[in-house]
């Protein structure tokens, strides 16, 4: 009898649970390098992660479900990434992935995912992400490329054929520097000049005069600061005329500071659309969007947003779109983005398929101009 | 060409004249205390980030904000040597130097979690309208690097051969028991090596933030730079360094330019090898069979 009493019990514990439990949490995880080198990166992806999760479980969740939240800091290490992705899909039990940070992470926690059958949305930009296409991996970033080729379209307008390059020696600055090589081979360019820089070189001159004694008729030089501020201060010192493009990596207000406004006047760029979205026109699909998320950002952190917080905004606008389109299952998270179309995001506008997991254009960038210490749109 | 290799040298001269503060800094701990300081390029990074916090948080004029940063920096050299270095004089140098690493990765933390991570810049002391010079281009704040530089070096020399403190601390990297046998108080004299080589590291900081900028992590390169310095230098702490840091950036900038950029920290550290090798005395020095 007393057994049957406790069955009876037991019974009735499993229905409440499973009432108190109507709509269960989708559980996601987040990947950042939030200390470490890559911190810049890192830090804003969390933030903004945290930040959209707190808004969406304000309003009452995804389909009536509250989001859960696991993140966990890389250190940039792509070790321990592989770790805490481990952790994540065994302990945490999440349904997607967004991060990791840095390209070297991402590859190393591929693997694993695919394995595992968990979608990873990675905030890194290397191409080798997602070409070739593999089924569970998705990343937010445009392609290197995608920035190179703005670059050469506006070089081709201004009938610019002999082109220097000044890359940084890390794995942003090499392969910005294939990429450019490979495009600069197909629209018909020449490189006369190809010289690279340590990330923390502080002085750039011996390859600036290099450049100058090449000849070219504009330089582009790829990386993030404080390596092309430097250059563009020694450009200046040089008194080198010659055009200088710069990569997106230093599409913000701080590299004008730190190369000094004067120094950096006339310096051309693809910029993602975040940092110059109040000369945009307000036309652009993502002008309200990327007002919103700098206010927001700004209100909640003090500092503006980056272009790496949108890439974790964007990972996360895209898993909610899949839940709510199909439902919050790994597997049905992954063919939910697959079949995204002209989804607004910080970054561009995503338009997914299962032979392209990035989703972005040539329109996820601007080209713009350093003009009196403010950006302008370059024509 | 004959243009462009004066602009390598000048770029060379420029860079190497930091190398050279650096490398002093390192030498003038090594010969009193026998230790290598590799927390040297902090006192770099100090430099730096504190001018900048105190020119453009507090608002302060930029002489005060760089007096100010010295001392901050003369400060923490001097605290970090009461608090990891006299406390363990017993210790071997290997203990000490691992200190010193760890002592670097400290303050760099620190700097980080106070000042950020982010780039920062100050202004060039004067003006930053170019120079030629038969075809080169410098900047004004180059010609500050240069003054002070070759200044900070005259008042090393001076101290170390006309006052006593210098003489004394001269004896103590001869022989530091015969040194205090002779009534040389030689703890002081370590403490006055860390505040002088934190201050020159301070200033060199300073005088080359206008130009390359500054950040939490700019000490770790630099401080490696130094250190090459100084061993082609063979740890002296006079004009042997300062070779040594010239040496080190004019083959940078020649190397950068004429063979390849992509070589240009790999010259440095193959010319560190080299001497360690070859002649670990020093470029300049004759072999002795006992440093002290």
């Amino acid at each position: 009898m007393g057994k049957f009493v406790s069955f009876v019990f037991a019974l009735l514990l499993i229905a409440t649970a499973t009432v108190a439990q109507a709509a269960p949490t989708i559980r996601i995880g987040g990947l950042f390098s939030v200390t470490g080198p890559a911190s810049f990166l890192g830090e804003p992806e969390r933030n903004t992660l945290e930040m959209l999760v707190q808004e969406i479980n304000a309003r009452g969740g995804v389909n009536g479900s509250k989001i859960e939240l696991f993140v966990y800091d890389t250190q940039g290490d792509a070790t321990k990434a592989v770790q805490l992705a481990t952790k994540l899909i065994k302990n945490d039990k999440v349904v997607a992935i967004i991060g990791p940070s840095t390209t070297g992470e991402s590859m190393a926690v591929i693997p694993l995912v695919q394995r595992e059958r968990i979608p990873l949305i990675s905030c890194a930009a290397g191409v080798k992400i997602t070409e070739p296409v593999k089924a569970w991996v998705f990343k937010t970033p445009a392609n290197d490329q995608v920035a190179g080729e703005k670059i050469f379209n506006y070089a081709a307008k201004k009938r610019q054929k002999k082109i220097a390059l000044l890359t940084v020696s890390d794995s942003y600055g090499s392969s910005g520097r294939e990429q450019l090589k490979v495009l600069a081979a197909k629209k018909g360019f020449t490189i006369v000049a190809d010289e690279v820089f340590s990330p923390k070189d502080t002085d750039m001159t011996p390859q600036l005069t290099k450049i100058r004694g090449a000849n070219p008729d504009a330089v582009i030089c790829w990386g993030t600061n404080p390596g092309p501020a430097v250059v563009t201060r020694n450009m200046r010192q040089l008194g080198i005329t010659t055009p200088l493009y710069q990569s997106h990596g230093v599409a913000s207000k701080k590299f004008i500071e730190l190369a000094g406004a004067s120094s950096a006047e006339g310096v051309t760029l693809p910029a993602g659309k975040l940092a110059v979205y109040d000369i945009i026109s307000k036309k652009d699909p993502q002008a309200k969007l990327l007002r919103e998320y700098d206010q927001a950002y700004r209100k909640k952190f003090g500092v503006e947003a980056s272009t790496f917080g949108g890439y974790a905004y964007d990972g996360f606008q895209l898993i909610v779109a899949a839940v709510k389109k199909s439902g919050a299952t790994p597997e049905k998270i992954r063919k939910g983005i697959e079949q995204v179309r002209g989804m607004v995001g910080v970054s561009g506008v995503f338009t997914m398929s299962p032979t392209d997991h990035n989703g972005l254009n040539l329109s996820a960038f601007e080209m713009v101009r350093v003009t009196k210490g403010d950006w302008v749109l370059a024509r | 060409m004959s243009e462009q290799l004066l602009q390598y040298l000048l770029s060379g001269l420029s860079t190497g004249a930091i190398y050279s503060l650096i490398g002093i800094g390192f030498a003038i701990i090594y010969n009193s205390t026998g230790i290598i300081n590799f927390a040297q390029g902090e006192f770099f990074m100090l430099g730096g980030m504190s001018t900048y916090y105190f020119l453009s948080v507090a608002h302060l004029p930029l002489p005060v904000a760089m007096l100010l940063a010295v001392l901050l920096t003369t400060a923490v050299g001097v605290l970090f040597e009461r608090l990891a270095i006299r406390p363990l004089r017993n210790a071997s140098p290997l203990i000490l130097v691992i200190i010193t690493i760890g002592g670097s990765i400290l303050i760099r933390g620190i700097a980080m979690l106070i000042w950020g991570k982010d780039t920062h810049s100050i202004p060039m002391f004067t003006g930053n309208e170019p120079l030629t010079i038969g075809g080169a281009t410098i900047l004004p704040q180059h010609l500050w690097i240069f003054g002070i530089t070759l200044l900070i070096i005259i008042i090393n020399r001076f101290y170390f051969y006309n006052t006593v403190s210098g003489k004394a601390m001269r004896a103590c990297s001869h022989n530091r028991r015969a040194a205090s046998l002779v009534g040389i108080d030689v703890k002081r004299m370590v403490l006055f090596a860390f505040a002088i080589s934190s201050a020159m590291g301070s200033v060199a900081g300073i005088i080359s933030a206008p130009l390359t900028m500054t950040s939490y992590d700019v000490g770790i390169m630099l401080g490696l730079k130094g250190f090459c310095a100084a061993i082609i230098g063979g740890m002296s702490s006079g004009i042997a360094t300062v070779f040594g840091g010239l040496l080190l950036g004019v083959l940078e900038a020649f190397g950068a330019g004429l063979i390849s950029s992509g070589y240009k920290d790999a010259i440095a550290f193959i010319i560190l090898l080299l001497i360690l090798f070859i002649r670990p005395q020093g470029l300049f020095k004759k072999a002795e069979t006992e440093r002290v």
